[in-house]
């Protein structure tokens, strides 16, 4: 009988390992102030300049065909609303896991026969922020069935690794800490719902695999490469961790 | 690529006083930071900044290397007449910028 207790007691605690923050709380929350009212006005948001230059580049043609992505989606107010709500997800031609910026990266490949933009240059995130921020106000709604099951996995397998030599897993900051002071700052919940983002400390727009590198050498681990399979399975169990927060394209933090 | 934006509001009556907003995409190297191989990276930043309202300079700023990456500035003018504001910019490597914007003007 106690066994069996016990044997409750510990399914119930493995279950409310993988569940989401309760309540769910956007990063901006914790940021300060000056933080949050640089997010909310539209024109002193700095990552605004990124998005201004991606509906640029959505009209400029690029590739042997002479294509812009505004020749097939037209204008991305309408054909981009939601989108990026459900990255990352599975490509059904290659059945990869793929982020927005894969999915920007696979239509220049595939479509407009353009090479390829550098993982976390200038223009890649101009547009990842352009086609994101259409998605403003809905809220993040990710698959995690079928092909997207193993990548899920092996994302939670990941948020709950310790790593570094400071020995830490996402969840030991993200879920036992959040809300309390890492030094000077507060510690979120770690959510992926503003990027890409313009963080003040970058004095630049920057994706979520950046964060998610700074996050590395923060704890003193090895830092994969951009575009790496890892981050992607990250990125999507991070986004089902954050399942129903508002997308926030492009949000502003410390 | 120089990349700026521009708010104005969108039509003034003639002697309102308006706000003038402006952001414009520049590292704005200080020159106190090395790269990978510790080499300086050489101070660049945006160091004029000039405002023309119809033709006539109606504002101007001199920045240096205190100034965050992608300044924004904002200033009060009196609206006088429809027409332009234009401001243009010039940084360190000698690279110029400018953008317009329209101000309607009614009464």
């Amino acid at each position: 009988m106690t066994a069996c207790l016990l044997a409750i007691v510990i399914l119930a605690a493995c279950s409310t390992q993988a569940a989401q923050p309760v309540p769910l709380k956007s990063g901006v929350e914790f940021a300060s102030a000056d933080v949050r009212s640089l997010q909310q006005d539209d024109f002193a948001n700095p990552g605004m300049l990124w998005v201004t230059r991606g509906a640029k580049l959505w009209l400029e043609p690029a590739g042997s065909d002479g294509k812009a992505c505004g020749t097939c989606h037209g204008d991305a107010n309408r054909s981009m609303k939601g989108v990026a709500s459900r990255y990352p997800r599975i490509d059904s031609v290659s059945t990869g896991l793929i982020n927005l910026e894969g999915r920007i990266q696979q239509c220049r490949e595939r479509r407009q026969h353009a090479p390829l933009m550098a993982y976390e240059s200038d223009e890649l995130l101009a547009l990842t922020a352009y086609v994101a921020s259409q998605s403003r106000g809905i809220p993040v709604n990710v698959e995690i069935d079928g092909f997207h099951r193993a990548h899920f996995e092996r994302g939670r397998a990941m948020y709950y690794q310790r790593v570094g030599q400071m020995n830490l897993a996402c969840t030991n900051c993200h879920d036992a800490n959040w809300s309390k002071k890492l030094g000077a700052e507060t510690v979120s919940q770690g959510h992926g719902n503003a990027y890409p983002i313009y963080r003040l400390e970058w004095q630049a727009a920057g994706s979520l695999q950046r964060r998610f590198r700074s996050c590395l050498s923060g704890v003193r681990a090895e830092m994969f490469p951009y575009g790496a399979a890892e981050y992607l399975d990250l990125e999507l169990y991070l986004a089902w961790r954050g399942q129903g927060l508002a997308i926030e394209t492009p949000g502003v933090r410390r | 690529m120089s990349l700026a934006r521009i708010q104005v509001p969108p039509s003034a009556k003639r002697g309102e006083v308006i706000e003038v907003r402006i952001a414009i995409q520049h590292a704005m190297e200080a020159g106190f930071r090395y790269d990978n191989n510790g080499r300086t990276i050489p101070k660049n930043v945006i160091n004029t900044l000039v405002a023309r309202y119809n033709g006539t300079e109606v504002f101007r700023a001199e920045l240096g290397s205190g100034i965050s990456a992608n300044p924004y500035l904002q200033f009060f003018m009196t609206a006088e007449a429809s027409g332009d504001i234009e401001f243009s910019w010039v940084d360190d490597a000698g690279e110029r910028g400018s953008e317009r914007a329209a101000i309607v003007v009614v009464g």
